[in-house]
């Protein structure tokens, strides 16, 4: 589906359900220029599914927006009960936003877990619309609420819409021929409905995915496209909701292009399957499932006819393995996991450093150690990325630093691979991986030429003038090796992990053949060509410089905006590539006064920064599973401006 | 030298898409230039030049045959090969064999490997490999004893083996590769010996015409750590009392004059040695490799007394049609172009619902 977005009003009038096209003038419209929603129910209650396709909805009608699942890693946790509770929160705007927001506007509360888990976080004054259904005594006891909260005016300063949802879908569905239960499992389409209405959402997109979801039952798909209307049905008619809400498309914050809604993942995907038609290589990945990359592995599955190999290996290390065969065998290879995969796979990282083949490792950062928390973001895998292998065997690194960037990450991670002949982690995470927000989709000719040239013949003579292939004599520039591939006549060779002679490549044990080996991989790998870190300080005053790298990103820009919104000056800088840092990382650090460095772990790359360029850089940490919050940030970071 | 087979890859099924020589090749083309590095008489040497000897018959472009190897003694056998090669990390090359076999069908892909490598460390990736039924060929070699850590005992050890790591003697019962094989699905299985070169020679010429995985155990000598562990198979008079020699579609005797052979039990169903007489001889069970059952090769897998090693039965186990995995993933991607169309990654990036921003 593909809608025009040009002007606001245009667009809103546009709002159709079925057939029936209701005016949302009947009732009063109030304009805002961002709303913060989170939807929270039952792991069994769909909420992630009524989460995006709000989403959907939202993108389509040509707001900016940031989107934050957040669901436990148990499949189906016991009913009703706090850990069971999953929630989806949206983040739109008429402008240019980056988070998916600190504090909803509005809570949709399926059940008591729901609202308990999640008022905390809502402020007072803000809309919650509860399913009256589920509050029983019950239910209500279960997460600790000795009087109903509804009742007992906890909830007082909230605008609270009791709704019988579960009651108003099967009463809505009762005309099909299903069970109670089968129609109570449509009451998120109900609680969709009813937003959509609230926030006048361009429905076809949701009509037509329903229908599309459920083809082979087209009962169902009836079901829940009525459970739909009747949610927006009842939101138009219903005098507790008085107003309606407009958010007007952010179509002057975009540049021109076209746009879709992007998760982390999927453009993480689309980027690998990018970077093999733009290195004319097959791509081949060897994965082990694990949260939260396995939508990747899924994702790539879909896609054979781009000539892509995915390889569901028995573990993490045959994973990488298999990768790193093929990319002996002149793939574009790349294996995909989470951290504690990643400790499994150190050893053949290591070996692929040591062979000097492509490889791109991607690392969809979650809680840890050990399992820590699959579901929830973090990013404390810097220093194992940088370090977590035996001897010396330095891996570039890059991070995207949002969403839809982890397209553009993959591409850079697999030039870097492919021109340098190395292995590359890529550190994504849980945020980054399962958040979405628009993407202008780029052309085929914007993107990079990512053509390498495999070794053709001799590129050695010996003193007797024999002419050889050395699969280690290198690429003077670049300190790369020739990626010479079976089947390739004359070019025989062997390779493997035992230390290697400078050129031959042939086994060797010299001393100093090996200090010098060792220095030449360190060399290679600082002597990547990565762009200078670009700073924004718009004054050019600013004294303090905040520095971040992957996915917080977005909080720290929404920071810094509020900071200067208020009248101070702050510098900003992010890193997309954390080895080598960018060449001018030095000076750009030891031009401020202050150096803040907010991450999702304890000081990661803090440590490296000050390690490496002697600067006193402050650590601001927070290691709870979720992304900063931007008021939060602006907080610390104003401490850090005055102190 | 070995002379040129009158079967070339044109005939092997499982070599079809490997290129073939341009010209006829012999066993020089097939040694490295870099000096062979094991101790003075290692059963390695043995196998090393049979299997330089061998690769001439099967008249591929060496360019299109790769080595892949683990860690240990047996592993640095692909440095001697005139092929690609890589010598990998400890007990890890069935994995990355398999990325190389399922994306480049044109190669003819090894993997060496010991009875450490294979079987301990790199356990899982050898039965998953043997499941998946990958086109490579594993060859393992099998000395009973760590070597490259100078002694330690291993998993296909007999139990009660003294050494450095085990001074009162090993605790841990040992692995049959053979049976650890078949019951992982492996499509073919056999065992030979590194001495007998025309006996492990045939079994390779086996192996690399079989379609899928083929793991061949070499019986190997370690003659510092564990000399003389197959001793018994390879004395002359003993061995005619210990060895079995396998052959499809011939009734499985042995001993002096074939005078023992090998009988089902009728009230257990398992497979016994008995002293061949007029009246049983029509009951010795006649070798039948490409039965697709696993039963029977399993039972006799089991003959062999792990300690004597008396009855150990040598030869192709288990040679069935399967399904191979590289010829599947390879199928599947040219049913997505034909269900699907060849990628369009344009369509693809501006898939899903969008919207057009307009200046």
């Amino acid at each position: 589906m593909t809608s025009k977005v040009s002007s606001p009003t245009e667009q809103a009038d546009e709002a159709v359900v079925g057939e029936q096209r209701k005016p949302p003038g009947a009732k009063d419209v109030r304009r805002l220029d961002r709303v913060i929603i989170r939807f929270a129910g039952d792991s069994g209650d769909g909420m992630q599914l009524t989460g995006d396709r709000f989403t959907s909805e939202t993108a389509s009608f040509g707001n900016d927006l940031s989107t934050l699942p957040n669901f436990p890693a148990e499949i189906r946790a016991p009913a009703g009960t706090l850990p069971g509770v999953s929630s989806f929160q949206l983040h739109f705007a008429d402008h240019d936003i980056l988070t998916p927001g600190d504090a909803p506007n509005v809570l949709v509360a399926m059940n008591p877990a729901a609202l308990r888990a999640n008022i905390a976080d809502v402020p007072r004054g803000a809309e919650i619309i509860v399913n009256t259904d589920e509050f029983t005594k019950r239910a209500m006891q279960k997460v600790g609420y000795a009087a109903s909260p509804l009742e007992d005016g906890s909830l007082d300063g909230y605008n609270v819409h009791p709704v019988p949802l579960t009651t108003m879908t099967v009463e809505a569905l009762k005309d099909f021929e299903l069970s109670r239960k089968e129609a109570e499992r449509s009451k998120n389409m109900f609680a969709l409905g009813l937003l959509s209405w609230m926030y006048h959402r361009p429905t076809e997109g949701t009509e037509k995915f329903l229908r599309t979801k459920f083809a082979k039952k087209p009962d169902i798909a009836a079901a829940n496209l009525a459970a739909f209307r009747a949610g927006w049905n009842f939101g138009e008619t219903t005098e507790d909701f008085a107003v309606s809400y407009e958010v007007a498309p952010a179509s002057k914050t975009f540049p021109t292009g076209t746009y879709r809604n992007i998760s982390g993942n999927l453009a993480l995907s689309y980027g690998l399957i990018a970077a093999s038609r733009q290195a004319d290589l097959p791509l081949y990945l060897g994965s082990y499932p694990i949260t939260p990359a396995s939508d990747i592995l899924h994702e790539l599955s879909k896609h054979k006819n781009f000539g892509v190999r995915t390889f569901q290996a028995e573990d993490e290390i045959a994973g990488i393995g298999a990768a790193l065969g093929a990319a002996f065998g002149g793939s574009l290879a790349v294996t995909t996991t989470s951290g504690p995969g990643v400790a499994l796979k150190s050893e053949t990282i290591g070996l692929a450093v040591s062979l000097e083949l492509p490889l791109l490792v991607i690392d969809i950062q979650r809680g840890g150690p050990s399992t820590g928390l699959p579901t929830k973001t973090e990013q404390a895998d810097l220093l194992q990325a940088m370090y977590g292998r035996n001897g010396e065997a330095p891996v570039p690194i890059v991070a995207p630093r949002t969403p839809a960037d982890c397209f553009d990450a993959a591409m850079e991670a697999a030039r870097i691979a492919l021109m340098y002949r190395t292995p590359v982690l890529l550190l994504s995470d849980g945020y980054l991986a399962n958040g979405s927000e628009p993407w202008r989709i780029p052309e085929l000719d914007e993107l990079p030429d990512l053509r390498v040239q495999f070794a053709q013949g001799p590129n050695h003579t010996l003193d007797d003038g024999t002419e050889v292939f050395w699969p280690y004599k290198r690429d003077p520039q670049t300190l790369a090796r020739p990626w010479a591939v079976p089947g390739t006549p004359g070019l025989e060779h062997r390779i493997g992990g035992i230390e290697k002679q400078d050129g031959s490549g042939n086994i060797s044990y010299d001393p100093a053949n090996h200090d010098f080996m060792v220095r030449t991989r360190q060399a290679k790998v600082d002597g990547i060509d990565v762009p200078d870190l670009e700073v924004d300080d718009p004054t050019g005053s600013a004294r303090t410089l905040v520095l971040g790298w992957g996915s917080t990103y977005g909080p720290i820009t929404a920071a810094v905006r509020r900071l200067r919104t208020a009248g101070d000056h702050i510098a900003q800088a992010h890193l997309r590539h954390l080895n080598p840092f960018p060449r001018n990382l030095g000076a750009v650090l030891r031009r401020y006064d202050k150096v803040v460095i907010p991450e999702m772990n304890l000081g990661q790359l803090a440590t490296l920064v000050r390690a490496r360029y002697l600067v006193d850089a402050h650590s601001y940490n927070q290691v709870n599973g979720m992304p900063f919050k931007a008021e939060q940030l602006a907080t610390a970071l104003k401490e850090a401006i005055d102190g | 030298m070995a002379d040129t087979s009158t079967e070339g890859p044109g005939t092997i099924e499982a070599l079809s898409l490997v290129p073939k020589a341009e010209a006829r090749q012999s066993m020089k083309d097939f040694k490295s230039d870099q000096e062979v590095r094991w101790c003075p008489g290692c059963g390695d040497y043995a196998i090393l030049a049979a299997v330089q000897g061998f690769m001439p018959e099967l008249g591929l472009a060496k360019e299109n045959i790769v080595f892949v190897s683990g860690i240990g003694c047996s592993s640095r056998f692909p440095y001697y090969m005139n092929t690609y090669g890589m010598h990998s990390i400890h007990g890890r090359a069935p994995a990355i064999a398999t990325g190389l076999a399922s994306s480049r069908r044109d190669l003819s892909v090894w993997v060496v490997t010991g009875d450490g490598d294979a079987l301990s460390i790199g356990g899982n990736h050898l039965i998953h490999a043997l499941r998946r039924n990958v086109n490579l060929k594993i060859l393992l070699f099998n000395n009973r004893i760590y070597g490259l850590t100078k002694g330690q005992y291993s998993p296909t050890s007999e139990v009660g083996k003294i050494t450095k790591s085990t001074p009162m003697g090993s605790l841990d019962a040992p692995f049959n590769p053979v049976s650890l094989a078949i019951g992982a699905e492996a499509s073919f299985v056999a065992r030979t010996v590194d001495s007998d070169r025309k006996h492990l020679t045939d079994v390779l010429r086996q192996a690399a015409a079989h379609p899928g995985t083929a793991l061949v155990e070499i019986y190997q000598n370690c003659n510092i750590f564990n000399d003389g562990a197959f001793e018994v198979l390879k004395d002359r008079q003993q061995a005619e009392e210990a060895v079995i020699r396998l052959e499809h579609g011939q009734p499985v005797r042995f001993g002096a004059d074939g005078s023992r052979g090998v009988v089902r039990d009728p009230h257990t169903g398992d497979l016994k040695v008995v002293t061949v007489t007029p009246d049983n001889a029509a009951q010795v069970l006649v070798h039948d490799a490409r039965t697709a059952s696993p039963t029977t090769a399993f039972a006799l897998s089991r003959l062999a007394d792990p300690d004597t090693l008396h009855h150990t039965p040598i030869g192709v186990f288990r040679s069935v049609d399967r399904p191979v995995y590289d010829t599947q993933m390879a199928d599947q991607l040219d049913a997505a172009v034909e269900q699907n169309g060849k990628g369009d990654l344009a369509a693809l990036l501006a898939g899903g619902d969008t919207w057009t921003v307009v200046g």
